[in-house]
C-alpha cells in the first residue's frame, strides 16, 4: 500500500498529459501511416491496403523530387547560416562588449516573430524586380551603386531556396547565439587560464578547449533547427505562396490533400516528413538518454 | 501524504474536465441553432471590398422577402475562397454542412458531387422557369448527366487582354492584336522599346495564361471538345498550341508576386499587356485604396484575348443546396433571392460583374461591364480551366503542376505529355 501511495499520485498527475500524447500524437501517427498504405486517392472511397505502393510511386513524380531537392538546399543553408551567424554573435558578446544584455535582447527579438509575419516582410524586401523596377533589397543594392548584387532572389530556379533560406536565418539565429551563449559561459574559467598559462593563443584555446565543450550545444542547436528546416510550411506558403519554384514536402502535402483531394498521397509526404524529422531526432534522443543515464 | 493524494486527483479530474468540456464547446459554436428565430447559414468567400456590398445587398432583398427568416453570414476571408473550402472539407466531412456554401459552377463541384454532398435543384430551374433566362449553353456546362447542382448568380469573364494604349502606340502597334500571330508581332515591337511585353504574376495566372492561348489557338470548338470524351491532347494541333504558350510566354517579363502587381505594371505604363479576368476591371477602374484609379479607354483598355473573339470564357460563382442542409427551406429561399433577376442585379453592379441572367438591366452596367454584358448574350461560350469550369480540383492541380514545371524547364513535349495524362487520369 504504501509502495502505491508513493507512486500512483504521480502517475495519476500525468495521466492527462499520456492520454492526449497517446491519442493525439501517436495514435494520429498510426492513422495517418495506416493511411498511407491504403490506396484512398480521393475522399469518397474507402481505400484498401496496397502496401508500400504509395511510398514508391512518389518518386515518380517530378515534383516530388523538385521539393526534396528544395528541403535539402533549404535545410543547408538555413541550418549551417543560423550556426554560423548565431556563432558568430556569441563569440562576439562573449568578448564582454559594453549593453550586452541589450544586444542580446535585439537579436533574439526575431525569434518572437511568426515565420508569417517574417515571411510577408520577406516578401517585400525580396522582390525581384530590378533595376528601375526594383523594390526592397534589390532597390538598396540599386541605391547604393551596388547593382551587381541584385538577383531574382527565391525566383532563382537553381539557388531560389537559399534566398528562402535567409529569413529563417535572420529569425533564428539569435536563438542560435542565446545558445552557445550558454554554452560559452559555461566553460569553466580555469580552464582556460590553465590553457593560457600553458603557452595557448587565444585561437588555441577556443579551438581546443572552448569548441570541443561546445559540442552539446551544437548538437541541440542542430536538431532544433534540423526538424524546423524539414517540416517549414508557414515560410514559404508567406513568401511565395503554393508555387512549384520554391516547392517543399510540407506545401506538397498541402496541395495533395486540400486541393487535389487526394488523402493517401499527402498521408505519404507526412509520414515521409516524419521518417526525414525522426532521422534527426531518434539519435539525439538515444544520445540523451544514454547521457542521462551515466552517473 | 494525504493531501498529496487528493490534489493529485483533483488536478486529473478537473484537466478530463477541461478536455470534455472543450469538446462539447467547439461543437455547439460552430452549428448556429435550428429553431428559434430561424437562421439561413450562407457559406461563402466574399469578404473584400465590393463583393462584401454586394452580399449584403442580396442579404436585404431576401430578409424583405422571407420576414421569417435571418441571413447569417458565415463568409471566410481569402480570395479564390482556399481557405473557406479547406474550412467547408471538413464541415462535410462531419457532416455538418452549411445550409447553402458558394462554389465556382462546373466541374468544380463534382468532388461534392460523388460523396454525396449536393441535393440536385432541377426543380428549383423547373419552377423558376430558370432554362428560359440563363443561356442554353451554360445550363449544358453546369450540368451533369442532366442534373443541376448550383444556381449561378454572376458571370466573370476570363478570356480579356488589358493593355496600356500609349505603351503600344510608343511602340508602333495601331491595331489591337485580334490572332495569335498578330499578338506575337506586337510583343515583339513592344520588347523593342525596352517594355515588359506582357506582364506576368504567380504560377495560377501562367495556367490563365494558358487557357486563353488554348482558346485561341485551337478555337472554341477545339477547346470545348477538350472537356469531352473525344478530347485529343495528343493532336498535333495541341502541339502547336502549345509551342504558341511558350512563344507567348517567352514575352513575359519577371513574375510578379500576384495578378495585382502584374495588372499594375501595364497600368503604370511600365508593361504593355497582361491577360487576366475581369475583375482585373475593378482594380484598374476603382478609386484608390480598392483600385488604381485609372481612366477606362485611356489609361488602360482592352479586348478579348487574341484569337477569341466572338467566344466567351466564364466562369462563375454559384449557391448550392447541401444534403442533410439543417434549414433546406431556408436554403431554397436564398436561392430563389440568388437566382431572382432582383438579386443578380442587387449584386453584380457592386461586385463587378455580370448576371447570369440574360433578362438583367442592361443600364446598371456600364463601361466595361456594358461590353461583357452585351458579348454574354451574343457570344460562344467556354468555360474556364483555372477557376473550375471544365476541370475538377484534382485535374486542375495536375495542369497547375505542368505548367510549373514548364516554367522551369519549357520543354513542350514534356508538357503535353504532363497534360495527355491529367487528362487521362481524370478519365478522359
Amino acid at each position: 500500500m504504501t509502495r502505491v501511495r508513493r507512486w500512483l499520485p504521480g502517475l495519476l498527475l500525468v495521466m492527462p498529459s499520456i492520454i492526449a500524447i497517446a491519442v493525439f500524437v501517436y495514435g494520429m501517427l498510426g492513422w495517418n501511416f495506416r493511411l498511407a498504405m491504403t490506396d484512398r486517392h480521393d475522399e469518397i472511397s474507402e481505400g484498401s491496403f496496397v502496401g508500400l505502393e504509395n511510398f514508391v510511386t512518389l518518386w515518380d513524380q517530378k515534383r516530388w523530387g523538385i521539393s526534396v531537392d528544395h528541403a535539402i538546399v533549404f535545410t543547408v543553408v538555413f541550418v549551417g547560416g543560423a550556426l554560423a551567424l548565431g556563432w558568430l554573435l556569441a563569440f562576439l558578446m562573449e568578448k564582454g562588449i559594453r549593453g550586452e544584455g541589450t544586444f542580446r535582447a535585439v537579436y533574439l527579438f526575431p525569434m518572437a516573430i511568426s515565420f508569417v509575419a517574417t515571411g510577408v516582410v520577406w516578401r517585400w524586401l525580396m522582390n525581384s524586380g530590378q533595376d528601375e523596377r526594383a523594390v526592397g533589397l534589390n532597390r538598396l543594392f540599386d541605391s547604393l551603386g551596388l547593382d551587381f548584387l541584385q538577383w531574382e532572389w527565391f525566383r532563382n530556379p537553381d539557388w531560389g531556396m537559399a534566398a528562402m533560406a535567409i529569413p529563417a536565418i535572420w529569425q533564428m539565429s539569435g536563438y542560435v547565439m542565446a545558445l552557445f551563449l550558454a554554452g560559452f559561459r559555461g566553460v569553466p574559467e580555469d580552464l582556460r587560464e590553465a590553457a593560457r598559462v600553458d603557452g595557448c593563443t587565444e585561437w588555441q584555446v577556443y579551438r581546443h578547449i572552448v569548441l570541443p565543450l561546445l559540442r552539446p550545444v551544437t548538437l541541440s542547436a542542430l536538431i532544433i533547427l534540423g526538424h524546423i528546416s524539414l517540416k517549414v510550411f508557414d515560410l514559404i506558403v508567406a513568401v511565395s505562396g503554393k508555387q512549384i519554384i520554391t516547392d517543399v514536402p510540407a506545401v506538397f502535402m498541402w496541395v495533395a490533400v486540400f486541393d487535389s483531394h487526394d488523402p493517401a498521397k499527402g498521408a505519404t509526404i507526412a509520414s515521409y516528413i516524419v521518417l526525414a524529422v525522426s532521422v534527426f531526432v531518434i539519435p539525439y534522443l538515444v544520445w540523451t538518454l544514454r547521457k542521462e543515464r551515466r552517473p | 501524504m494525504r493531501r498529496r493524494w487528493m490534489a493529485a486527483v483533483a488536478v486529473t479530474v478537473a484537466g478530463l474536465l477541461t478536455l470534455t468540456a472543450c469538446g462539447d464547446g467547439g461543437g455547439a459554436a460552430q452549428t448556429p441553432q435550428a429553431g428559434g428565430e430561424k437562421k439561413v447559414e450562407v457559406f461563402s468567400w466574399w469578404t473584400g471590398p465590393g463583393e462584401a456590398d454586394g452580399l449584403k445587398a442580396m442579404k436585404e432583398i431576401f430578409e424583405k422577402q422571407n420576414p421569417g427568416l435571418t441571413f447569417f453570414d458565415a463568409a471566410v476571408a481569402g480570395g479564390s475562397g482556399d481557405k473557406a473550402r479547406a474550412l467547408l472539407a471538413t464541415k462535410l466531412q462531419a457532416d455538418t454542412p452549411p445550409d447553402t456554401f458558394q462554389g465556382h459552377a462546373g466541374a468544380e463541384l463534382q468532388g461534392y458531387i460523388k460523396a454525396g454532398d449536393l441535393e440536385p435543384v432541377n426543380s428549383l430551374y423547373d419552377e423558376l422557369k430558370l432554362k428560359e433566362v440563363f443561356p442554353e449553353q451554360l445550363v449544358d456546362q453546369i450540368s451533369v448527366q442532366g442534373q443541376i447542382y448550383s444556381v449561378p448568380v454572376n458571370i466573370h469573364r476570363s478570356n480579356v487582354m488589358w493593355f496600356n494604349p500609349a505603351v503600344l502606340k510608343e511602340a508602333g502597334v495601331t491595331e489591337v492584336p485580334k490572332t495569335i500571330e498578330e499578338f506575337v508581332a506586337a510583343l515583339e515591337k513592344v520588347k523593342k522599346t525596352g517594355k515588359i511585353p506582357l506582364s506576368i504574376g504567380s504560377e495560377w495566372t501562367m495556367v490563365h495564361l494558358l487557357e486563353s492561348v488554348l482558346l485561341g489557338s485551337l478555337g472554341t470548338e477545339a477547346y470545348n471538345q477538350l472537356w469531352t470524351a473525344g478530347s485529343d491532347w495528343s493532336g498535333p494541333a495541341m502541339t502547336k498550341a502549345l509551342n504558341d504558350f511558350k512563344t507567348v510566354l517567352s514575352y513575359a517579363g519577371d513574375p510578379a508576386d500576384d495578378w495585382q502587381p502584374a495588372a499594375k505594371q501595364v497600368a503604370d505604363g511600365e508593361a504593355a499587356f497582361t491577360i487576366m479576368g475581369d475583375w482585373a476591371y475593378g482594380y484598374f477602374h476603382n478609386p484608390p485604396d480598392g483600385g488604381l484609379g485609372k481612366k477606362s479607354k485611356t489609361d488602360f483598355d482592352w479586348a478579348p484575348s487574341p484569337g477569341t473573339g466572338g467566344t466567351f470564357m466564364w466562369l462563375s460563382d454559384s449557391f448550392t443546396l447541401p444534403k442533410g442542409a439543417p434549414n433546406r427551406a431556408g436554403a431554397l429561399a436564398w436561392l430563389k433571392v440568388a437566382a431572382s433577376k432582383e438579386g443578380q442585379d442587387a449584386f453584380n453592379p457592386k461586385k463587378g460583374s455580370i448576371p447570369a441572367r440574360k433578362d438583367a438591366d442592361t443600364s446598371l452596367y456600364t463601361d466595361y461591364l456594358a461590353d461583357a454584358l452585351k458579348d454574354w448574350g451574343s457570344d460562344k461560350l467556354a468555360g474556364s480551366i483555372q477557376h473550375g469550369v471544365t476541370v475538377n480540383d484534382a485535374w486542375r492541380v495536375s495542369i497547375n503542376e505542368a505548367v510549373g514545371l514548364f516554367h522551369a524547364d519549357k520543354d513542350v513535349a514534356a508538357l503535353q505529355a504532363a497534360l495527355a495524362e491529367a487528362a487521362k487520369n481524370s478519365g478522359q
